[in-house]
């Protein structure tokens, strides 16, 4: 559902970038240029695969943990078609984390390294899914725009220079193209529906409205620069850019079902950008650094099905064991 | 500890979740299997990624789940990673032919500069002369032999 270097962190102990043999590095940055994959076994910067692991895995981890506010609404929701799409829906994110954790696999992290990181708190995931689902519009906000927000990102780093990542992502983004048209189809619902659930819906936007311009990460006049990222195209637009597609493309959506945004600076320049109050970006580094209103349930409920589940892998682990009668 | 979704504390969490766990320990999440995927009845299989499982037969079920939930599939094969052995991209000079292989190419062959060479060689340099000899045959038809003498 989610993945981006919104916040970039630099690493003081590993290889520096004129660390790096030059002639490698420059042999390597000309087959970015030329808009070559890189593959796992190639050379690349130590960077390079520091970023691209943590970019990864913590797209990964988001598409679990962003499993959860909607999956509690798989048993609660509104008719048996709704069910029948969000458990669809929920399933297609269990199963993005399987493509995106072998994609970074291939960089070198083992699979049990990444839940192992996640389960301890070390990883981090989309800072959205560390808040409640508490209504069904919730859920129904969720599916329409925070997918919405994933799709741009996934559209535009699909088009990145590791051949991997590229390719779980043009699958991911091509299953996501329901969750949009599932997710609006539910807002629409509400929105055109009664007043109860008007407010509904419009309540639901509002808790969410904050989370949502958080999702593409602090903004690019404060967050770290990022040239070589976006150099080696491991970071395909500024966080900024990728807000700006998404005012662009979903509030003119919003309005037009007569629903309120929770900015009353929120408007379109003469020059078409978007003009909008900064969201709290405190709030947001807070949140993300472990103390939300969801993160201590969203990491229990993962280490309960991490506990619950090992010894079904275990007995799996060994299957051409046979079962010998107790001798006495 | 008391949870925002009611789900999760009907769950009766004990309080350990929230401390300390178990950490996953190596192949807790088995090995890695291969996928390819054919679309159709006469199509390649082509590789489509890779699925984590503790046998072939597992791998298949998870191959199946993961990869043919949209696409039209008629069947998957799984084969261990580690029974793979790839070529290594740095050593692509392999697929280079080390000698001029034109000879086993069509195109490797071209005989008109040879002939040209050899027509305008023959007209400047050797005088042939051409002897006509005219019969006529028995129902009085004519024919003749040309013979070139060099």
């Amino acid at each position: 559902m989610y993945g981006s270097l919104s916040i970039v962190e630099y690493d003081n102990h590993g290889k520096k970038y004129h660390e790096e043999d030059p002639k490698k590095l420059a042999e390597f940055e000309a087959r970015i240029e030329r808009g070559e994959k890189i593959e796992p076994k190639d050379w690349m910067p130590y960077e390079y695969r520091r970023q691209l692991i943590r970019m990864i895995e913590q797209h990964a981890h988001s598409e679990i943990i962003g499993a959860l506010p909607e999956g509690t609404w798989i048993t609660r929701a509104p008719g048996f078609k709704r069910k029948l799409a969000l458990l669809a829906k929920v399933q297609d994110e269990v199963g993005h984390a399987q493509l995106l954790y072998s994609a970074a696999e291939t960089l070198g992290k083992s699979r049990e390294e990444m839940i192992n990181d996640l389960i301890s708190g070390k990883s981090k995931y989309s800072n959205v899914f560390n808040y409640p689902a508490v209504t069904w519009a919730d859920s129904a906000i969720i599916a329409w725009l925070i997918d919405a927000g994933a799709i741009i990102n996934q559209v535009t780093n699909a088009k990145g220079s590791y051949g991997p990542y590229c390719r779980a992502l043009e699958r991911i983004c091509y299953e996501e193209s329901f969750h949009l048209k599932y997710g609006y189809d539910s807002v629409v619902h509400l929105a055109t529906g009664t007043p109860t659930q008007r407010k509904m819906v419009q309540d639901a936007l509002n808790r969410w409205w904050t989370p949502i311009m958080h999702f593409f990460g602090p903004p690019d006049k404060v967050s770290v620069h990022t040239e070589i990222l976006m150099k080696w195209q491991i970071k395909m637009a500024s966080n900024d850019a990728m807000r700006q597609e998404f005012l662009n493309m979903y509030v003119p959506k919003i309005w037009e079902l007569g629903l309120a945004i929770p900015d009353p600076n929120l408007k379109k320049n003469a020059n078409g950008v978007w003009e909008y109050t900064e969201p709290d970006w405190n709030e947001f580094m807070r949140v993300i650094n472990g103390d939300g209103p969801c993160n201590k349930e969203r990491l229990a409920v993962r280490r309960v099905a991490e506990e619950k589940g090992r010894w079904v892998r275990k007995a799996l682990l060994s299957p051409n064991e046979k079962y010998v009668t107790p001798l006495a | 500890m008391k949870f925002l979704d009611p789900r999760v504390n009907r769950l009766n969490l004990p309080k350990e979740y929230n401390e300390g766990f178990q950490q996953a320990e190596e192949l807790d999440q088995w090995q890695t299997y291969e996928v390819f995927h054919q679309r159709s009845r006469g199509e390649q299989h082509v590789h489509v990624g890779c699925v984590h499982a503790p046998s072939a037969e597992l791998a298949l079920l998870f191959a199946k789940e993961q990869y043919a939930r949209r696409s039209k599939c008629v069947n998957l094969w799984v084969v261990k990673t580690a029974d793979i052995t790839p070529s290594n991209y740095e050593d692509d000079d392999i697929f280079v032919p080390a000698v001029d292989k034109t000879y086993r190419e069509a195109y490797g062959y071209k005989v008109r500069p040879l002939i040209n060479t050899f027509n305008q060689s023959s007209s400047s340099n050797i005088s042939s002369k051409v002897d006509i000899q005219e019969i006529i045959g028995s129902n009085g038809k004519k024919s003749y032999i040309i013979q070139k003498i060099i």
